[in-house]
């Protein structure tokens, strides 16, 4: 299923993609290949999880998607334009959090919001003092809005570097692991903000080692393994992809296993009267000829079966299964 | 209070692209000052500064009398005319003090903030990269007229306050009014600043080189030093006339009638140099960078 979701989403739909990479490719001064052949589409609308262990290259291809840092090969269009050389029109457009949040330390909250925004050509310096007011107001800090940035907790910090990429309305919305450092509550509010400012028609592109954030939030997703795009599509697609696993309820459970065992199905685990196990390759894609001989199989050897289903697999089976070692950091 | 009921306002996507406009392009430059100068560093450089002259006419009122002439330029002077001590004290802070709070400023402008990270936000704002550098240039220079204008006042208070003041004998032995002197003073003043500006373009360069604002700092302090011990060694003299800090004390050429002005326009040439130069080389590094911090 790798070959035929990747790049499904760019086939479907006609909604032009606001993020699209060919060949992406970066290779650092000291010869690690951070990136490596990245074809990424982001469609417009969506918001995109981009899943990765540490060290997958995340962060780079964000850093490149902004033009921070230049592609040792292979090219990136955002917003129909081409980065980085179109950084300048295309930038007042993207909000961005790109790994955790910078702030001057010696500097209120909002006088950092005032900042990055008159760093920006295209901000109205009339409109300003609403606009960070807003945005302070958005992420929950008006009330702490005259503190010093230095005295702020993880959490605040993040939380202003939030404010600081809503400060416009923007066309996308680019967060680099956005509920780093944030208590459950902090990371519910901030899921609840990316799914209103999706609501609005801005595109997100979120990257996340969080799968269950990723599950909960977004409508698509890519999953990165050592620099390499390892798949993307939908959230449903992908989960749908990840192997079901077979689950029997039974009071037989020595038998059971035994005859699971004989037909094929492995890695078998045992809970209580419960048995579940991998299902015989063949099953996942012709469910209706494999299982029913399996029931079949376990009423024979006279197991009393109490239920006997599969379980929908999640995205966290899907990134398991599809980076190998899970989340073991590449070298 | 949660974000997540917060203002759900009606919200759209951001159209084409908001035009920029000529006061939100400017709007950096003031935000670049405002930041440069609201930093305790810089108060705390400028205290110094301020300091300085004050410990000069103290140590000159207190030493009068036997003063052999072992002072610095214009120390015997000072205590005929209070207006004296702001020459002495550029010629105290000009080698050492000026230029290294102008290094520490310089130096840190673009590494300090590559360091702490806000550097990766100020590009994707975006406030561009050659504004970006124009800006940090420009605060440095406004840095320079500060440091000097903060020496030459607490010079003329600390003056005006412990000698007398008056009509003025310049070293060609004329005589003009006070007046006249207080405005070749402040000709005098703008010309240090313009001195610094060969060195604010090094510290600019260097600062692009690296991702710590401490090593740019020391590094740029550093060369100072060390280009000043070149231009004092006889041996090198056939260089001394291409280093920045050569000519940094034919200020006082302005104090002769009339104004001797070749070492003076050789100084403004030659800091120009440096300027277009090291400014050159600062946009070449800043603008083909990979930001990684
Ligand atoms: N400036 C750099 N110089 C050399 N190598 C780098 C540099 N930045 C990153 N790398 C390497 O590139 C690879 C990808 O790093 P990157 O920061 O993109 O990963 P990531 O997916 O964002 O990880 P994380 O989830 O930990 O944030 C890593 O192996 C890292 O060591
Ligand atoms: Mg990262």
């Amino acid at each position: 299923m790798t070959d035929s979701t990747a790049g499904r989403a760019a086939a479907d739909g006609p909604a032009p993609a606001v993020i699209r990479t060919r060949g992406l490719t970066k290779r650092f001064r000291g010869g690690q290949l951070a990136v490596d052949g990245l074809d990424l589409t982001v469609p417009r609308g969506s918001v995109f999880g981009f899943l990765g262990p540490n060290g997958s290259g995340k962060t780079t291809t964000i850093r490149m998607l902004m033009g921070l840092i230049a592609p040792t090969s292979g090219t990136a269009t955002v917003l129909e334009a081409p980065m980085p050389q179109s950084v300048t029109a295309v930038l007042p457009r993207v909000g961005a959090l790109i790994e955790g949040p910078a702030l001057y330390g010696f500097l209120s909250g909002r006088d950092n919001l005032v900042r990055y925004d008159s760093a920006d050509p295209a901000a109205d310096p009339r409109t300003r003092d609403r606009r960070v007011a807003e945005a302070l107001e958005r992420v929950g800090l008006a009330a702490a809005a005259g503190k010093k940035a230095r005295a702020y907790s993880l959490g605040m910090k993040q939380r202003l570097g939030l404010a600081a990429a809503l400060l416009q309305p923007r066309e996308l919305l680019v967060l680099d692991e956005p509920t780093n450092g944030l208590d459950p509550q902090g990371m519910r509010e901030i899921r609840a903000l990316v799914r209103e400012v999706a609501a609005d028609g801005t595109t997100v592109f979120l990257s996340s080692h969080l799968l269950d954030e990723i599950e909960q939030v977004c409508t698509h997703a890519a999953v990165m393994s050592r620099g390499r795009l390892v798949v993307q599509g939908t959230v449903a697609e992908l989960a749908a992809g990840a192997r079901g696993r077979l689950v029997v309820q039974t009071p037989d459970r020595e038998l059971a296993a035994r005859v699971l065992a004989d037909h094929g199905v492995t890695d078998l685990r045992t809970t209580g009267d419960r048995l579940d196990g991998e299902p015989p390759s063949g099953a996942a894609d012709d469910p209706d000829g494999h299982l029913p001989k399996l029931c079949a199989a376990l009423v024979g050897a006279g197991v009393r079966v109490r239920s006997f289903g599969t379980e929908r697999g999640t995205l966290e089976d899907a990134f398991v299964a599809l980076t190998g070692e899970g989340f073991d950091v590449a070298g | 209070m949660s974000p997540g009921e917060a203002a759900v306002l009606p919200r759209t996507a951001a159209p084409g692209g908001r035009p920029r406009t000529a006061l939100g392009v400017l709007a950096l430059f003031r935000s670049e000052l405002s930041i440069t100068f609201r930093r305790l560093r810089t108060i705390a450089l400028l205290a110094i500064l301020a300091a300085l002259p004050v410990l000069i006419g103290v140590v000159i009122k207190v030493e009068v009398g036997d003063s052999g002439g072992g002072g610095p330029a214009f120390m015997a002077q000072v205590t005929e005319n209070g207006l004296f001590l702001v020459f002495t004290s550029f010629v105290v802070t000009l080698p050492v003090f000026l230029p290294m709070a102008v290094g520490v400023v310089a130096g840190d402008s673009v590494a300090g903030e590559a360091g702490s990270g806000t550097l990766r936000y100020l590009l994707v704002a975006p406030a561009g990269r050659t504004r970006l550098l124009a800006a940090k240039f420009t605060a440095a220079l406004s840095f320079c007229a500060a440091a000097t204008l903060t020496v030459a006042l607490s010079a003329l208070a600390t003056g005006a306050a412990l000698f007398p003041v008056g009509r003025v004998t310049l070293l060609s032995g004329d005589s003009i009014s006070f007046w006249a002197a207080l405005l070749r003073t402040g000709l005098i003043a703008v010309l240090v600043a313009a001195s610094l500006a060969g060195l604010v373009a090094i510290g600019l360069f260097v600062s692009t080189l690296t991702g710590s604002g401490i090593a740019a700092m020391a590094t740029t302090v550093g060369l100072v030093i060390t280009v000043q011990i070149l231009d004092g060694i006889p041996q090198l003299h056939s260089i001394g006339p291409w280093l920045f800090p050569h000519y940094w004390l034919s200020f006082a050429d302005l104090l002769r009638q009339p104004a001797y002005l070749h070492d003076v326009l050789r100084n403004l040439g030659l800091q120009g140099l440096y300027a277009a130069v090291f400014g050159t080389a600062a946009w070449a590094r800043f603008t083909s960078r990979d930001i990684t911090s």
